[in-house]
């Protein structure tokens, strides 16, 4: 019913419009063409101010409405995100400077400068003082962008500190998928074809195979697979090693104001240090809802919108009480095979070392 | 360089040479301009659908579902395939065939020959068969709308491994065979096109016209061809290896996928190398579109403010300063799939430069306009309005241009409200300046006024306020190309947002079919034209006759004396170039 009435006023307002369309055309003849000309050159002009003006205000409105729906209205909840955040108030303040300039003179210009009787055209048609000047400072300011954009880009990009924990994030069709190693520094190896969707689903090498010549890692016996969360820790460097199973996806980290690509066949990898437990953030967000939530952010199918994973960060204690109910996927796969003994030479200690630092 | 009149005007016209199957550059220029609009309304009707989905994905659909059915609309929800279908398409038809085809098409080949002096294109044919190559892509496009699997619907960037696995998705099946054919088929047209362009300005220009009396939108045009024809080709091969992979068990951009439950041969390929050949034209691409839309607006500027373009020779310099750069910058689109972050500093420091003969050519525009004496005519406004949008937009890149920050922006709606304000209104609107201009050249009427001024002022006021919120659904994060966003407790704030940009995208979609409506009431029933000059502009085209002849001018064609943009010089309003310069007159330099 609604689409009906709808319909009705849309067709009611066009004809409404074109009336008045062909009202003015009359009106014009009647009143002499050049009359009207400068009448509507006038209200244009006026119109110009007018746009100026409540243009500048919608957007300080826009902005009391909606700066607090952004990330911007918290800290950011890693380390580098607070880099992120103050290149984005740097670069506010002269891309808002500028904006703000040149829109007035634009559309005062406009108006001021609207055809008029009592003003002659003044002719100027170059002055190389003047490209000088605009080539130059626009220049210098970005030179100045650009040393602060590369300073941050080269820390965010750079090597994760030595003692950072290593999480692997795999993409696929529409999930997340979190290995940690069962031995610290030591993921054990995969192979696509060994994915089994059942038991294995990142192809953890956990048997021999002449015939894609795989071997049997003991590593990949250990490791710990999780679906859709991923656990960290406040305050410790985490290095997460991306790829993707099947198309591109995205590691995108809104609250931590990274993201990274996962690409089939081309690991990746991306370097972060939470700042704030998920429970420290509910209070700052004041949002007894919130997660920290890891957002698909590369195309990669109908599901795209709901490729969902979440991070936990928890304290150190918090995680290593998380840790010690953690079973390597293996044995979760396979809880009777004593395959799983070979790997009992590892050192344990190792392990304890890794969850405790 | 003056052809023989009577060569090329002693065949007869039929009604399939006069209208279908023309070489007249006049004819093909409404060709490109009537198939562009019927592309930019079917654009955007998909995008108001897209988001009547996201600004109220709880009504109900039903009405729709009975008129495009099932695979589209079911249980009165547009579908999730439906929307990615639709966000496709829209973004490629409106990206290639209305602001590629469409703006270039139509404003190369009606400005070329008219305003360098010439009868017409270097090579007719050639300019017919652009057209017609562009025509059968279109039908190509159009027809994958209605295949079974549905059309293609990985994102008009159509990145592998999601547009190479039929497995991976409906749309990147028989559907997207249909749009790399339609794509490949377009490219062809393009390049056509491209080449006749550049031979025709380098080679027909007429007597006096040197380079530096060019007109601006030539210089603008001569350089997106030349763009074009530099950058088309790269995307075509990448295509071309797009199709072996889909089709001929190549690896190219494949390499370690398990999809739909089993894994596949493939080992070795990079999905990133799509990435590359697609973004070396992708980012000229972007310049493709706006220069020819940066070239009409200098025109109208300085014709309406009775007073000459600022800077000739600066503006052509940045635009060639823009057309080196716009290849090299490709990998900005680039910088958080794993690139070398070595090699990302230098796209950054590159993007970052492009920046500055950007804005030289808006600090050029302002002073265009300053002191002059402006007819507020719908051409003007829709320059202005680019003006505007064009700082508004460009600004923004800046910030995606450093890659610290792109790191946090890249793929959300910060990025969608950056380009659609930089570049796909802004170039909307520089179309629109074109055409309410030289629409009296073309048809020999005016459009009606009135509705101009509604047009643009709607459309000006709607498209901030649909694109300027966005820039805030991006700080938070927010991401491009999600069919619902209900479920995420980090950006389901933005329900109300979406639900009033939906709706003001609506109106504005609605205010073009007053556009439309006015185009062709006018091109019947509009007021016709007394003079061949109706805005008493410089260039030639407004020295042949109201109504087109074939070969343009009736006599000689006109010899040039002088630059284009004689406006308000020793007390004369304008000055023709086709008057010689005065026993005291002192010549511009140009
Ligand atoms: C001031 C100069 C400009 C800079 C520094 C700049 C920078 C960028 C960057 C870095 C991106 C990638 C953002 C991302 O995906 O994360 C981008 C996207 C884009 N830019 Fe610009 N840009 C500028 C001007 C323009 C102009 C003039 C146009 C078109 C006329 C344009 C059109 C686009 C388009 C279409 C995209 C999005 C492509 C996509 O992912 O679908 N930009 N820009
Ligand atoms: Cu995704
Ligand atoms: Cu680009």
């Amino acid at each position: 019913m609604t689409i009906y009435l709808i319909i009705a006023v849309v067709l009611l307002v066009f004809v409404i419009t074109f009336q008045v369309a062909k009202a003015s055309e009359y009106v014009s003849i009647l009143r002499g063409e050049e009359a009207n000309r400068k009448q509507n050159n006038k209200i244009n002009g006026w119109l110009m101010i007018i746009f100026l003006i409540l243009g500048l205000w919608g957007a300080y409105i826009c902005n009391n409405l909606l700066f607090k729906k952004t990330l911007l209205a918290y800290p950011s909840a890693s380390v580098q995100g607070d880099k992120v955040d103050e290149m984005i108030w740097i670069t506010l303040a002269i891309t808002g400077f500028v904006f703000i300039v040149t829109q007035i003179l634009l559309f005062y210009f406009a108006w001021r400068y609207q055809e008029s009787d009592k003003r002659k055209v003044f002719f100027f048609s170059h002055s190389n003082k003047l490209e000088f000047i605009w080539t130059a400072i626009p220049a210098l300011v970005l030179t100045v962008l650009i040393v602060f954009g590369l300073k941050n880009w080269f820390y965010f990009t750079g090597e994760a500190p030595k003692d950072a924990m290593e999480v692997e994030v795999t993409g696929k069709q529409f999930g997340w998928i979190f290995r940690y190693p069962g031995v610290p520094g030591h993921f054990g190896k995969k192979y696509y074809k060994m994915i089994d969707l059942a038991n294995n689903p990142l192809g953890l090498c956990w048997r021999d195979s002449a015939a894609i010549q795989i071997k049997d890692d003991p590593y990949a016996h250990k490791d710990v697979v999780l679906e859709q969360t991923m656990y960290l820790i406040k305050n410790k460097p985490v290095k997460l090693i991306i790829g993707s199973r099947d198309v591109l996806h995205d590691v995108g980290l809104s609250q931590f104001r990274l993201k990274m690509d996962a690409v089939p066949g081309i690991p990746t990898t991306m370097w972060l240090t939470p700042k704030y437990t998920t429970e420290e953030m509910k209070k700052i967000t004041n949002n007894p809802d919130f997660e920290y939530e890891i957002s698909c952010d590369q195309m990669c199918g109908n599901g795209h919108y709901s490729m969902k994973g979440i991070i936990k960060v928890l304290t150190q204690e918090e995680y290593d009480a998380w840790w010690a109910k953690q079973k390597p996927a293996y044995l979760l796969a396979f809880p009777i095979d004593t395959s799983n003994t070979k790997v009992t030479m590892i050192d344990n200690k190792q392990q304890h070392l890794f969850t405790k630092n | 360089m003056s052809h023989n009149l009577d060569a090329t005007h002693h065949h007869e016209e039929t009604f399939i040479t006069k209208y279908i199957f023309s070489q007249d550059h006049k004819m093909i220029s409404k060709q490109f301009l009537i198939t562009g609009m019927v592309w930019a309304v079917i654009g955007g009707i998909l995008s108001v659908i897209f988001r009547l989905q996201l600004g109220y994905p709880d009504a109900n659909y039903a009405w729709l579902e009975n008129i495009l059915g099932k695979w589209w609309v079911e249980g009165g929800h547009i579908t999730a395939q439906a929307y990615y279908a639709l966000v496709t398409i829209h973004g490629t038809v409106l990206v290639f065939f209305v602001l590629t085809g469409g703006l270039s098409g139509t404003f190369a080949n009606l400005l070329i020959p008219f305003q360098i002096g010439a009868r017409d294109m270097a090579s007719p044919f050639m300019n017919m068969l652009s057209y017609w190559f562009f025509f059968v892509a279109s039908i190509v496009m159009l027809a994958s709308l209605f295949i079974q699997t549905g059309p293609f619907s990985g994102g008009w960037t159509a990145y592998p491994p999601l547009s190479a696995l039929h497995q991976a998705s409906p749309g990147s099946g028989v559907g997207m065979d249909y749009w790399i054919t339609a794509m490949a088929l377009f490219i062809v047209s393009s390049l056509l096109g491209g080449l006749n362009y550049i031979v025709t300005i380098l080679n027909m220009r007429t007597k006096g016209l040197s380079m530096t009396r060019l007109p601006l939108p030539m210089w603008a045009i001569l350089f997106t061809a030349i763009l074009g024809v530099l950058s088309f080709p790269v995307l075509l091969s990448g295509c071309i290896l797009l199709i072996f992979d889909r089709h001929f068990g190549t690896s190219f951009y494949l390499s370690d996928i398990f999809v739909a439950g089993t894994a596949l041969p493939n080992e070795g390929g990079s999905a990133i190398l799509f990435q590359h050949l697609f973004w070396f034209l992708g980012h000229p691409e972007v310049y493709i579109i706006i220069l020819p839309a940066m070239g009409l607006v200098s025109e109208v500027l300085a014709v309406n403010a009775r007073k000459p373009i600022f800077g000739y020779l600066a503006m052509v310099v940045s635009m060639f300063a823009i057309l080196l750069l716009a290849f090299l910058v490709w990998a900005h689109h680039m910088f958080v799939t794993g690139l070398n972050p070595f090699l990302g500093s230098i796209f950054v420091l590159l993007t970052l430069l492009i920046a500055v003969p950007s804005a030289v050519k808006v600090f050029n525009w302002l002073t265009t306009i300053w002191r002059g004496s402006i007819h507020f005519t719908p051409a003007m406004l829709f320059a202005i309005g680019f003006v505007s949008l064009f700082i508004s937009g460009g600004l923004t890149g800046i910030w995606l241009g450093n890659s610290s920050l792109d790191i946090h922006l890249h793929d959300t709606y910060f990025v969608i409200a950056h380009f659609h304000i930089v570049m796909a209104v802004s170039a909307m609107f520089g179309m629109f300046a074109g055409i309410y201009h030289w629409f009296p050249k073309m048809y020999g009427r005016y459009m009606n006024n009135t509705l101009g001024y509604i047009h643009f002022w709607v459309t000006i006021i709607g498209a901030y306020l649909i694109f300027w919120p966005m820039h805030y659904q991006g700080l938070a994060g927010m991401p491009r190309r999600y069919y619902d966003y209900s479920t995420w407790e980090s950006f389901k704030q933005f329900a109300d947002l979406n639900r009033f940009i939906s709706t003001v995208a609506a109106v504005v979609f609605l205010t073009q079919l007053i556009f439309i409506f006015n185009f062709f009431y006018s091109v019947i029933f509009g007021r016709v034209l007394k003079t061949p000059n109706p805005w008493k502009a410089n260039t030639l085209e407004w020295t042949t006759p109201i109504h087109g002849i074939h070969g343009n001018w009736p006599g000689e064609i006109p010899e040039v004396y002088r630059w284009p943009y004689d406006y308000s010089k020793g007390g004369r309003d304008y000055i023709p170039q086709t008057e010689p310069i005065g026993p005291n007159e002192i010549d511009d330099g140009h």
